[in-house]
């Protein structure tokens, strides 16, 4: 019997298939979902394959029931995940911040389009960068990845599910239009290939005294037991202890949130992931992320070819945001441009990182930003 | 003659968490009842206590997950059932209940609650209805009866209320029934009965509110809205009562229509599954 799970070899399909297919190939049990363009065909093509593989496809209701539904699969053990776009993110936001508070793993995959609002539906956007950071209320530490590929809709999905399951959070992989319904090469690996961070269990059997939030490691995440295996849980949005009892005051509070937050940052090196094509010797260097990066990479190769020392940073990862490989390559460079599909989110970041002017290429969304402004901006700063 | 023996335990003393007490009620408030009710119902089930799941809301009905020793989750507001779904999908071994109130079920839950009836996920729940949403001070909600006075409705509550029943058997529920707290045999059987249906049941359970509202409705405290239950309820048998009078108003002398109204056997959800070649 073939494996159901890794179609392993070389496919043709575009970035949300991709994206499904990553998911069913890091074990993905469970997709609770709401329809909305353009992130349907991450539903679509989950709907046919993971009944194939044992896995649970529910279509609910709006989005507040759908994460709410990841959030309790993962909370009895499964990997779970959802996919939409900036309009359920929204609706998200509430139970993404009881994933933080919880600490439950999950996998959010948010195809961005135009916005605010309903905005375009079917027209690429990146507007949903400082939602993805800063959306439910409260502090917490936020990771999101951005694919500019479909191939790396499939590997980074895995990635999601490993971060997400290694420091007990939702993650989210934030793609656009562009990236999921471009149709590429897409090469998964055989299985053995793959590997897979598991959420760490208490080593206290049920029965004994356990404390379920207490993290004991430099890395600050509590080992975590699932619904059903005895220990007789209590989990509660409500500010709470160590047992995870309801606890409401300033101390405790200050306590866990501060938690929440450190396990992002202590953890920084292992979650930022960038690329650098020419920075080596780059003066003029060009920061960008999904869709954006790909005219941003043929902007920054004309450059190239016309003697500019131009050189680009991708963001693979937004958040946490690469503040040390930002700050390293712009002090060497004496112009700092950043090129992306709304009108200066992640601009505002590299200015705080940075502190200094950034020249920014930026649109409000709509369709991709191709290489010749970007050209243009590296040129005049030549 | 004997004399009084004290006892050291109590045979519901490993499903409550006794080190969470005092609970947050209020004097006469009836959702300890239910709790217990629920409680006694786990331990009638004969089940593994382990393979007992509750998911709350918010509100001070949600705080029984807070109680109850078993694994238990207090969610964000109206998406218990939601979560409860997940839990049940992604385990089927376990037996989930939602345990919360009338406001955060029907309200910013209403959406939801209707939803799973439609699917028949099977999940239990049981919704305390004491007309008002107590935890934040006696707002009026969705049950609460027209004209009835609130801190939002100072001149009486112009909205009209949700028939819980009524809406819960539209929307396709496998079994609803109806029981107040002075019912509290009844409701542990109750508890049994959802526990033994498979697919979505629902139990209202009628529970005072003094503070939140009784006061502000002439109803002085909790003993007196059970001596309106003693008085005015009645059982309902296979059906004799119409839909559209199970709506209640502890204000108008009238018959509370209390029972199993629902006890049907459509097919629960279940996943899609294909059986690969």
């Amino acid at each position: 019997m073939t494996d159901k799970r890794v179609l392993t070899g070389r496919h043709f399909m575009n970035g949300d298939e991709a994206c499904a297919e990553g998911a069913i190939a890091a074990g993905c049990h469970f997709f609770g979902g709401y329809p909305i363009t353009p992130s349907t065909e991450v539903a679509e093509h989950l709907a046919r394959r993971l009944p194939e593989v044992e896995g649970v496809f529910v279509q609910m209701e709006d989005e507040l029931a759908s994460m709410a539904a990841i959030l309790g699969a993962s909370a009895a053990g499964a990997r779970a995940m959802t996919a939409t776009s900036g309009p359920g993110l929204s609706l998200m936001m509430e139970n993404i911040g009881l994933g933080m508070m919880l600490e439950i793993p999950s996998v959010i995959i948010d195809v961005q389009r135009g916005s605010p609002s309903t905005g375009l539906p079917t027209m690429p956007g990146q507007s949903d960068v400082m939602q993805a950071r800063w959306g439910s209320h409260g502090d917490y530490g936020s990771v999101a990845y951005s694919p500019w590929s479909p191939q790396e809709m499939f590997d980074l999905t895995i990635h999601c599910f490993n971060v997400a399951d290694r420091y007990r959070l939702p993650v989210l992989l934030l793609s656009d239009e562009v990236i999921g319904h471009m149709v590429e090469r897409v090469v998964i690996p055989p299985p053995e290939q793959g590997s897979r961070w598991q959420r760490k269990h208490p080593l206290t059997p049920p029965g004994e005294p356990f404390e379920p939030f207490r993290a004991t490691d430099p890395g600050l995440v509590p080992p975590m037991v699932h619904a059903g295996e005895g220990y007789k849980i209590h989990y509660t949005g409500l500010t709470h202890d160590e047992r995870g009892y309801p606890d409401m005051n300033a101390s405790t509070h200050h306590k866990l949130v501060t938690r929440l937050v450190n396990k992002v940052r202590v953890n920084r090196d292992q979650l930022v992931l960038v690329e650098n094509y020419d920075t080596q010797d780059a003066d003029i260097l060009v920061i960008s992320f999904g869709c954006t990066a790909r005219s941003a990479r043929q902007a920054v190769r004309e450059a190239r070819q016309a003697g500019i020392r131009a050189g680009l940073l991708r963001l693979v990862s937004l958040w946490p945001f690469p503040e040390q490989q930002v700050q390293a390559l712009s002090a060497q460079a004496k112009t700092v441009i950043v090129a992306e599909m709304n009108l200066g989110q992640v601009s505002l970041e590299v200015q705080r990182v940075t502190g200094r002017p950034v020249k920014g290429v930026f649109h409000a969304g709509g369709a991709m930003i191709p290489p010749a402004p970007i050209l243009e901006a590296i040129r005049e700063s030549a | 003659m004997t004399s009084p023996q004290m006892v050291d335990r109590h045979p519901l003393d490993d499903l409550i968490r006794a080190d969470r007490m005092p609970h947050i009620w209020c004097p006469g408030c009836g959702i300890g009842i239910a709790m217990r009710c629920y409680a006694q119902g786990i331990l009638d089930s004969g089940m593994e206590i382990d393979r007992h799941v509750v998911v709350s809301g918010i509100g001070c009905s949600g705080r029984v997950a807070g109680y109850m020793n078993i694994d238990s989750y207090h969610t964000t507001h109206g998406r218990a059932i939601p979560f409860a779904t997940g839990i049940k999908l992604a385990k089927p071994e376990l037996m989930v209940t939602v345990f919360s109130g009338d406001g955060d079920l029907a309200a910013i839950g209403g959406n939801h609650l209707i939803h799973a009836a439609r699917r028949n996920i099977d999940i239990k729940v049981i919704c305390i209805n004491n007309f008002n949403f107590g935890m934040t001070g006696g707002q009026f909600g969705p049950t609460s009866p027209k004209g009835s006075l609130a801190s939002t409705a100072p001149y009486g509550n112009p909205e009209m209320p949700f028939n819980l029943p009524y809406l819960l058997a539209a929307a396709g529920a496998n079994y609803v029934s109806r029981w107040t707290t002075l019912h509290a045999r009844q409701l542990k059987e109750a508890v049994l009965d959802a526990f033994r249906k498979p697919g979505f049941t629902f139990i209202e359970v009628l529970a005072p509110c003094p503070v939140g509202y009784g006061k502000s409705n002439n109803i002085n405290d909790g003993l007196e809205e059970m001596e309106l239950y003693r008085t005015r309820c009645q059982l309902v048998q296979d059906g004799d009562v119409r839909d559209e009078d199970l709506v209640i108003d502890m204000r108008e002398d009238k018959p509370i229509f209390i029972g199993k109204f629902v006890d049907r056997d459509r097919p629960p959800y279940q996943p899609v599954q294909v059986q690969s070649e």
